[in-house]
């Protein structure tokens, strides 16, 4: 042995750093699921509980709902649009440009809609919930409300994760509606599509299961990326700048746990 | 004075122990607050005061010990009973803690929206009643955002006696309030006891402030009360801790 092997032996053996390390992301993971399941789970307790404040309850349906219908009409019609375009594109190399209107209804009201659509509720609505929450948090509002023995889960939580399980399937079928017009508008009048094929052919090849399939899926959505920002805003510590990261967290687990809950929503209807 | 003593307190803590892993932050707290009295607990930062406070509203549930509050010992109730003891309570925020999204008129209405079915008149002269008693008038209709850091303390006390608490709690009410604010805030929690008669407990390392005050002062050192009694008798109180914290205020040489 070296004397360098011996100042070394009692140093920590880098490999034991890195399996700490992976060890703490996991333990970090784990409790943020435990913390969203039981937030979860006292959500709806108090969901049922009375009294019910239904102003509350519309405001953020207003807010979540109502605030997106411009975002979301926009984003489907140009996500159809770019659908066609490119599947036009593809199809017309074998002549099967027929078959653009069921592909851009198939791939919108399954995918693109609930998917799309909740990524704009995180974005717009979601952050605004956890910033919202947070400071109210850290500027003890929300122990006020607690001291004031009004229950501050019922009071703040419970109407954004109804908003959220409830308006973002409605965000999807206004999705679908504006996703298909824009399918239809390049199929159509920019290609050349006569009106009865486009129909006839999406017609016979979207069945309702498809548009329930979204619509399943806008719900978990929904339920989703709003616990994620409660979850975030009302555990959040430290001021303005932990508010901050408790945003910043929020949105980035909110949009992979939608993808990630796509998948395995996939799985269930199609695997 | 017999009769007086007689008296149950209103909140009594006894034998009360709360540690936060290896942070033993109260170790054995035996104070009574009398009903109708200020009681001001006065301690450094870290010394366990705004956890102590916390005990007396059952937002936190200590390790061993009792909180008797108004005859009833709030550590083994359940949500639904704490409930019922926190309606009389009104507490009062350090940073006022007003909900910054509603008016003056409806952070004070607040709780009687949630707990009382009077009707929208009776409300209203319920909250300018309330609002006269701290001293603001023509409030109503703004928000926290545009009143000064007095006026959100004023409506904060406004919003917690509202539902006529017996008791009121004040986090810290003077830190970070210049000295004229913070004369205008005493001002306040003296007429509050006079005008109200409510028992009140203050919690500050404001010196000055809590002499104004208080008919009991309570001084907390490392979770323990190691003095407490009127606030001139403790002037004079050997206890070295004690005497090195006042000396900050009255100086070496008194």
């Amino acid at each position: 042995m070296t004397t360098s092997d011996l100042e070394s032996s009692p140093k920590r053996n880098p490999l034991v750093g890195l399996v700490e390390g992976v060890g703490n992301g996991v333990i970090g993971i784990f409790q943020t699921l435990g913390g969203l399941v039981s937030l979860a789970a006292s959500i709806m307790v108090w969901a049922v509980r009375p009294p019910y404040r239904l102003q509350n309850l519309f405001a953020q349906f207003d807010f979540v709902g109502v605030g997106s219908i411009v975002l979301v009409s926009l984003t489907g019609t140009f996500s159809g649009m770019v659908f066609a375009t490119q599947s036009w594109s593809a199809f017309e190399l074998f002549g099967a440009e027929s078959l653009v209107g069921p592909t851009v209804a198939l791939t919108v009201t399954r995918e693109l809609a609930p998917v799309f659509s909740a990524l704009m509720v995180t974005m717009r609505a979601c952050s605004a919930m956890c910033t919202e929450l947070g400071t109210m948090r850290v500027t003890e509002q929300v122990d006020a409300l607690e001291t004031m023995a009004v229950n501050p889960v019922q009071y703040l939580l419970v109407p954004r994760v109804l908003a959220g399980l409830c308006m973002v399937p409605l965000l999807t079928m206004i999705f679908d509606a504006a996703g298909l017009f824009g399918g239809f508008f390049v199929a159509v009048p920019l290609k050349g599509l006569s009106v009865g094929t486009f129909v006839l052919r999406t017609q016979n090849l979207l069945a309702p299961a498809d548009i329930w399939e979204g619509l399943a899926k806008g719900a978990l959505f929904g339920f989703t990326v709003t616990l994620i920002a409660c979850y975030r805003g009302y555990n959040a510590r430290g001021g303005a700048k932990g508010v901050g990261q408790a945003t910043t967290r929020a949105m980035v687990d909110a949009a992979l746990a939608v993808f990630i809950e796509d998948y395995f929503m996939g799985l269930l209807f199609h695997g | 004075m017999s009769a007086a003593q007689k008296k149950p307190p209103m909140i009594s803590v006894q034998d009360l122990w709360k540690s936060f892993g290896d942070n033993h932050v109260l170790t054995g707290i035996d104070l009574d607050v009398e009903e109708g009295s200020t009681c001001v607990i006065l301690g450094g930062s870290g010394s366990g005061k705004t956890v102590l406070m916390k005990h007396m509203i059952g937002l936190l549930k200590p390790d061993r010990g009792k909180v008797i509050v108004d005859g009833e010992d709030i550590v083994p109730m359940d949500d639904r009973d704490l409930e019922r003891v926190r309606r009389k309570f009104g507490m009062v925020f350090q940073g006022s803690a007003l909900f910054d999204s509603m008016t003056v008129y409806e952070n004070v209405s607040f709780a009687l929206r949630e707990h009382s079915t009077l009707s929208e008149e009776e409300i209203r002269a319920r909250v300018r009643e309330k609002l006269a008693i701290v001293g603001l008038q023509n409030v109503e209709e703004r928000f926290p955002a545009e009143l000064s850091g007095g006026m959100r303390k004023r409506v904060g006390l406004a919003r917690a006696i509202v539902l006529d608490p017996k008791i009121v709690l004040y986090d810290e009410p003077t830190t970070g309030l210049d000295p004229i604010t913070t004369d205008y805030v005493d001002d306040m929690i003296v007429t509050a006891k006079a005008e109200l008669h409510v028992t009140q407990v203050v919690i500050s390392h404001d010196i000055a402030s809590s002499f104004k005050v208080a008919d009991k002062v309570a001084f907390l050192f490392k979770g323990k009360i190691v003095a407490e009694g009127p606030p001139q008798e403790l002037r004079h109180d050997p206890h070295p801790e004690l005497q090195h914290f006042l000396q900050m205020w009255f100086g070496k040489g008194e």
